[in-house]
């Protein structure tokens, strides 16, 4: 069992836990995620590593309750555990000084970019970060990424934080007033990763990608995470999660993820319904 | 001669009572109902107690058949389970899951001139009796303790008798499991209609008891590396399976509602989709599903199918009956419950809708050409015979390769040409001091008895390893 010590509220539907996981710790570096199951008829969730503290033994995870499972983990609270925690997993992030990055994360996502951010950052880079939002209520972590970044710039969809509109907005603005960029490292929604690719690409910046595909066992044995990449078939728990965004074959990307929507959007009726937690009791 | 004789006084062999077909399909309940202890008495009875056995010869693990049928002749059925965990820590299981048809029954001498005895039917007899009426665990005496510590990397059939015997010897044995839950291939692959997770639980425990301790969720490769291991432990024994699904490489293979097996069953068997109590659908599969492959996964995937809805379920392997590699039992019983075959085809494409969901697949007639070198015969494509068939859901069963994952830290680990661990095969020592390994990533897919026997090779090999070291220091 793995005990939540503490639990932070972002947004209504956005939360942070700190779990006691020692060998986890022990071991993550940016990039990297674990799977979680809740209890003994739960879904394998995974959830990238926030953050990680080696020497009391945590690692943090943020998430958004978007399907059945994330709606019952939101609903856990310090002192209660979690079941089963594997990890870390997948590749880690290729964290070297390349010069000026750029580094922009959407939505729950910037959960996601913020330890890499801070490595990129920590390595003796420029680091540039854009991050956006719906609203200015589920922005998440801007302070923390303010205080990693040379520069920081904020898109919400409404405007009611930052420049109206979309973080990768303000990449493009960026790259046409002519700065020189070595990398742009983007974690967000497929259609963001997808935009921000093509918006590189014309400037041939080599782009980095994290893909959070449906994944069973995280370990390469299902093949659920399956992605085309450079015309190969690539698993994102084992050969990613990060790929170069050039090569990413976005069509088949957005079309796997949409596999399970009609399932989970039964199961997160059932849940709200009550009924989904009547096999737990 | 005398034996020959003695065959037209015995009795016919017992059938193994099955539940119906048309009602098994609507449901994972195991298939086979094993024995009643009258049966077991009756077909105990037709073991003719051969001075030389081949059943035993044809063991991978050389259990003592006739040995332990004796006992059951004499009500002895603790004895008699003890004595096939002399060779085979895993009794209930294989009971269940050895192709028996191709090992000891296969060469049973009653089967010459009528059945053989149904050796797989009695060993999940007194294995079952053990689990409803036995002394709940080992009682083992004397014991003496090595002090040596050994680290098993997968929970797998070759890990446990790995653990299993080394535990025996005196070893603190910890094994490593990946996944949440203990078993590996014999959990997240085999379905629960052939081998229920219960009685895998249960065979697992009893190891526990031996001392044997088990960490799941540990990856390693990732929470632990192996050179690490061999920090803490003095050898390390490596038994992580064949988890690696191939796809044919054809186009198409990415659109949704295609699976490796290894997906479609673990979606099932590991995600509980198998309960009854679980009320969300664990995989989409429509009504027309076609499994492609002619091995027991195939034959799992097109069973867990029908219990899933499939109206329609189609196995498609390119070559023909002849050729299948899965089990008699398996092909027989998944005729029964209304599985299609179509032999001698093969997919070149899959084909989806605007969605990107299966909606066909193109595939190829063949023919059969001269033997290959697996000694069957090779399929040769017939010019022009490509057709489409309309399907919603498609699983891949074509095979699985050596997952490595483990070996993040082991870049020079020395591999077979098909990718698998490199062992001296009497030992199961690898290119590595300290290295031993077993099971599928050493053999490729194989059965749970050959892991077994890959585990009990290297336990042995590790015993002499460290014994030897001892000597030396």
């Amino acid at each position: 069992m793995f005990p939540i010590l503490n639990k932070v509220v972002w947004a209504p539907d956005i939360k942070q836990f700190t779990i006691s996981a020692p060998d986890i710790a022990r071991k993550a570096q940016p990039g990297e995620f674990v799977i979680l199951r809740i209890d003994d008829n739960g879904e394998r969730i995974p959830l990238t590593i926030v953050d990680s503290d080696q020497n009391r033994g945590t690692i943090t995870l943020i998430f958004k309750e978007s399907g059945r499972s994330t709606l019952e983990l939101g609903k856990l609270e310090q002192g209660d555990s979690i079941l089963d925690l594997v990890g870390p997993l997948g590749k880690a992030s290729n964290i070297t000084k390349l010069g000026r990055v750029i580094c922009i994360g959407g939505g729950v996502h910037v959960a996601s970019i913020y330890p890499i951010t801070r490595a990129l950052k920590k390595i003796g880079n420029e680091v540039i970060s854009i991050i956006g939002a719906d609203n200015k209520k589920s922005l998440i972590l801007s302070n923390e990424m303010k205080e990693i970044s040379d520069e920081i710039y904020i898109a919400t969809e409404d405007g009611s934080e930052g420049q109206k509109g979309l973080a990768s907005d303000l990449l493009k603005q960026l790259l046409e007033k002519g700065i020189k960029v070595d990398m742009v490292m983007a974690i967000g929604s497929l259609a963001m990763m997808r935009e921000v690719s093509e918006i590189t690409r014309p400037y041939k910046i080599p782009t980095r990608v994290s893909l959070h595909t449906t994944m069973v066992d995280g370990i390469g044995l299902c093949g659920s995470c399956r992605v085309s990449v450079g015309k190969e078939i690539k698993f994102a728990c084992v050969d990613g999660p990060e790929f170069d965004g050039h090569l990413v074959d976005w069509n088949t990307a957005e079309q796997r993820a949409s596999a399970f929507i009609a399932e989970e959007q039964l199961a997160i009726e059932k849940f709200l319904s009550g009924g989904g937690c009547q096999c737990h009791k | 001669m005398s034996q020959i004789k003695e065959t037209k006084k015995i009795p016919p062999r017992e059938e193994m009572p099955v539940i119906m077909a048309d009602i098994r399909i609507n449901t994972f309940d195991e298939v086979a109902l094993g024995f009643s202890e009258e049966q077991a008495l009756v077909e105990a009875s037709r073991c003719l107690q051969c001075k030389k056995p081949k059943c035993m010869e044809s063991c991978p693990v050389n259990v003592d058949i006739p040995g332990f049928i004796n006992l059951i002749k004499q009500k002895e059925y603790q004895k008699a389970v003890d004595k096939i965990r002399e060779k085979n820590c895993l009794p209930g299981i294989c009971g269940r899951v050895c192709p028996q048809e191709d090992l000891c029954e296969g060469a049973c001498i009653q089967g010459k001139k009528n059945q053989p005895v149904a050796i797989g039917a009695l060993q999940r007899f007194v294995a079952d009796w053990e689990l409803n009426n036995g002394k709940g665990g080992p009682s083992i005496p004397g014991i003496k303790p090595t002090g040596k510590k050994v680290a098993v990397i997968g929970s797998g059939p070759a890990g446990l008798a790995t653990a299993n015997d080394l535990a025996l010897m005196g070893y603190q044995v910890t094994i490593m499991e990946a996944l949440h839950i203990a078993g590996g291939v014999m959990v997240y692959g085999i379905p629960e209609y052939r081998l229920p997770n219960t009685i895998i639980q249960q065979e697992i425990d009893y190891i526990k008891k031996l001392g044997v301790e088990l960490k799941t969720n540990m990856v390693v490769g990732k929470t632990d590396s192996v050179n690490e291991l061999l920090h803490d432990y003095d050898a390390v024994f490596v038994g992580a399976g064949a988890g690696l699904p191939w796809f044919m490489e054809i186009p198409g293979e990415t659109l949704n509602g295609v699976y490796s097996s290894n997906e479609f069953l673990m979606r099932v068997n590991l995600m509980n989709g198998y309960r009854p109590d679980n009320d969300v659908a664990p995989i989409h599969i429509g009504e027309r599903v076609a499994i492609i492959g002619g091995g027991n996964v195939a034959m799992d995937c097109a069973r867990t199918a029908l219990r899933l809805g499939g109206k329609e379920t189609n196995i498609i392997y390119r070559r023909s009956e002849v050729e299948m590699p899965a089990c008699k039992e398996e092909l027989s019983q998944a005729l029964e419950e209304g599985v299609k075959f179509t032999w001698l085809t093969s997919p070149i494409e899959v084909r989806g809708d605007e969605n990107g969901w299966v909606k066909s697949i193109i595939c190829r007639r063949y023919e059969l050409g001269e033997p290959d070198a697996s000694g069957r015969r090779r399929p040769i494509p017939i010019a022009g015979s490509e057709h489409e068939i309309e399907i919603d859901t498609v699983v891949m069963a074509i095979g699985q390769g050596a997952n490595m994952l483990f070996a993040n830290d082991l870049p020079d680990l020395e591999t077979s040409k098909n990718g698998n661990i490199a062992v001296d095969e009497t030992t199961g020592q690898t290119s590595k001091p300290g290295i031993f390994a077993g099971g599928d990533i050493v053999t490729g897919a194989a059965t749970v008895v050959q892991a077994i026997n890959g585990g009990r090779k290297a336990a042995r090999a590790i015993n002499d390893y460290l014994m030897g070291c001892e000597e030396t220091n």
